[in-house]
């Protein structure tokens, strides 16, 4: 009973911030200065019938909630007004860019997963060795090196000066489209494996250091079934940290987008910026607000299915 | 904090602290100061690198006068660098030092009095730090327009959150000790308990989140400026540059490397010195995307 009430607020609580964050992504249009029905149709001349249709189409005179309400019934129902740049829906040109960045995405993420956790696991077993300094060494120039210019040093090392990764493109096959990707998603797997190495660090450590550690130790129990013991509940602080993961992929992703020249989510943002498409912008922003607002959800069941101390505590 | 204080007044005695320091956070005092110095000296040490020179174009490093050559402007590279610098540091510094304020403002109070302003206070933050601060900042600042400034203001805002949680959580751990409770057994008002009790004892968490700012400030201002948001065009400044050197990679490479391993360099440091400093207040290492 305690578990589905927390279960409930839980759900309630994520619906409240997509809630209140779609409102902000609505203001956007407000904020931006000048005239709205003129940013709406772009930086081309227009005469007053068009101002007055666009005013008229929009519902522009209509007031501020009302506009915002039509807009968000809009939203769910997968209709996020026109592009401003090309006319074209706004649903059509996510979907054109949404695949790439996703790939990109989840290739990035496997590479920082299948790099970070081993190197973390190993710089906490090793704790105060060469080893283990030379890991968070690199941890912290990941952390703090921005991808784009770990993206530019990497182009030019390995696309100019070696020429062994194409400079732009996206690649036509599948196996061509992965050695594409290879670069930008080394460039934006850097700081995420960083991130990973130092949350899987700080996890394992606290583990070892803890009493059960010793006693399952002076018990006898083999060093395999003793790591079983601590890596599991290593995992916990792991998991939990995906959503703080996945933020950073969504923030890097706009800028190795951009540095590598790539047609994903990132760089039509970027863009749709430039030239104050702003409809485009508000659906960028809203589609990555629930993208992971869902994931951190997922991963807070996901803790309450593994953990029996939070299922316990009713979900905090 | 003597340690950083006190070699500004006796260089002598801040030359054998400082070899008594690890050498990475070594290096790390080593690159700030270098960097401090061209903040100051910019001017002097590179007084014409905004000058043009359209006919010359892109020269490769090396050529004669242009150690780094040049970028599709004729602008010296090396010298706008020099120039960029503070471009590239006092926009992150205003911001690191205008968020901790924020933060200070908002969660002292929040985790001193509890209740309603307690809870508006971690709605706020909840809300701005749903989506990444990055994706945030470009959006906010991409949209609303405006200068360098406009920009800075924009990530002081989104910057405070963290700032906030961790000031509150500060707080509200020193709450109950035992001279905390006999201010108020005193009967002193809550401002006055919260400035000449409280703060000093939150001032190494504050101080060590600063230069944690500054790094994220300034990765996140480069990041902007590299999108072309918030910095004018023709203006020194490192991530202007690596986007308009970018182009050049096949014939004056050091035009977008040079300042990209500058922003490396400067990102790394402020985080090594914000580390050690956490280190050595006790400080919780606070993950941040």
């Amino acid at each position: 009973m305690r578990l589905a009430l927390g279960i409930g607020r839980r759900l309630a609580a994520t619906a409240a911030l997509l809630l209140a964050l779609s409102f902000l992504v609505f203001s956007l249009l407000y904020v931006a200065p000048g005239d709205v029905a003129r940013n709406l149709l772009g930086t081309r001349p227009v005469s007053d019938e068009s101002l007055a249709a666009v005013r008229e189409k929009f519902g522009l005179d209509q007031p501020f909630l009302v506009q915002y309400w039509h807009w968000l019934s809009g939203a769910l129902t997968g209709d996020l007004g026109d592009s401003v740049r090309s006319g074209s829906a706004v649903s059509a040109v996510l979907g054109q860019r949404v695949g790439l960045t996703l790939q990109l995405t989840v290739l990035a993420f496997v590479i920082a997963l299948a790099v970070g956790i081993p190197a973390g696991v190993r710089a906490a077993r090793r704790h105060g060795s060469a080893q283990d300094r030379t890991i968070v060494g690199l941890a912290v120039v990941g952390v703090a090196a921005p991808g784009f210019a770990v993206g530019l040093l990497l182009l030019y090392v390995f696309a100019v000066m070696l020429g062994w990764f194409p400079v732009y493109g996206t690649g036509e096959s599948p196996l061509d489209r992965l050695w594409h990707l290879a670069l930008p998603a080394v460039a934006l797997a850097a700081g995420l494996a960083a991130l990973v190495v130092k949350v899987t660090r700080t996890a394992v450590l606290r583990e070892l250091e803890s009493d059960y550690v010793t006693f399952a130790r002076a018990r006898g129990l083999r060093p395999r079934a003793v790591a079983r013991l601590y890596l599991t509940n290593a995992a916990i602080p792991v998991l939990t940290s995906a959503g703080l993961l996945l933020a950073f992929l969504f923030g890097g992703t706009i800028l190795v987008e951009t540095t590598f020249s790539l047609p994903g989510l990132g760089s039509l943002l970027a863009e749709s910026i430039t030239f104050k498409d702003i409809p485009v912008v508000q659906a960028v922003t809203l589609v990555v607000a629930v993208a992971i607002s869902l994931a951190g959800l997922v991963v807070d069941l996901l803790t309450l299915a593994v953990d029996p101390r939070v299922r316990r505590a009713g979900l905090t | 904090m003597s340690a950083v204080a006190v070699p500004l007044t006796r260089p002598r005695a801040a030359v054998r602290r400082l070899r008594a320091l690890p050498g990475a956070v070594q290096g790390a005092w080593v690159v700030i100061g270098l960097l401090g110095v061209l903040v100051v000296a910019g001017p002097w040490i590179a007084p014409h690198a905004l000058a043009q020179d359209v006919l010359l174009g892109v020269a490769p490093a090396g050529s004669p006068g242009h150690l780094l050559g040049t970028d599709a402007l004729g602008r010296d590279v090396l010298a706008l660098t020099v120039a960029g610098t503070r471009s590239a540091l006092i926009g992150p510094l205003v911001i690191a030092l205008g968020s901790m304020g924020l933060g200070l403002l908002l969660g002292a109070p929040a985790g001193y009095r509890g209740g309603l302003l307690d809870s508006l206070v971690g709605r706020w933050c909840d809300l701005v730090l749903a989506l990444p601060p990055i994706l945030l900042a470009i959006v906010v600042a991409g949209v609303i327009g405006g200068g360098y400034w406009v920009s800075v203001a924009v990530l002081m805002v989104l910057f405070s959150p963290s700032d906030t949680r961790m000031i509150r959580a500060a707080v509200l751990a020193t709450r109950h000790r035992p001279y905390l409770e006999a201010t108020r057994v005193l009967g002193l008002s809550g401002p006055r308990v919260l400035v000449r009790h409280v703060l000093p004892n939150i001032a190494p968490i504050a101080l060590t989140n600063v230069f944690l700012d500054v790094a994220f400030a300034l990765v996140a201002m480069s990041s902007l400026s590299y999108l072309g948001v918030g910095v004018a065009p023709g203006s020194a400044d490192w991530g202007r540059q690596l986007s308009d050197g970018r182009d050049l990679l096949f014939t004056n490479p050091a035009a977008s490397i040079v300042p990209g391993v500058m922003i490396i360099v400067a990102a790394v440091a402020a985080n090594v010195i914000g580390d050690w400093l956490a280190d050595r207040f006790g400080v919780g290492d606070e993950v941040r995307a």
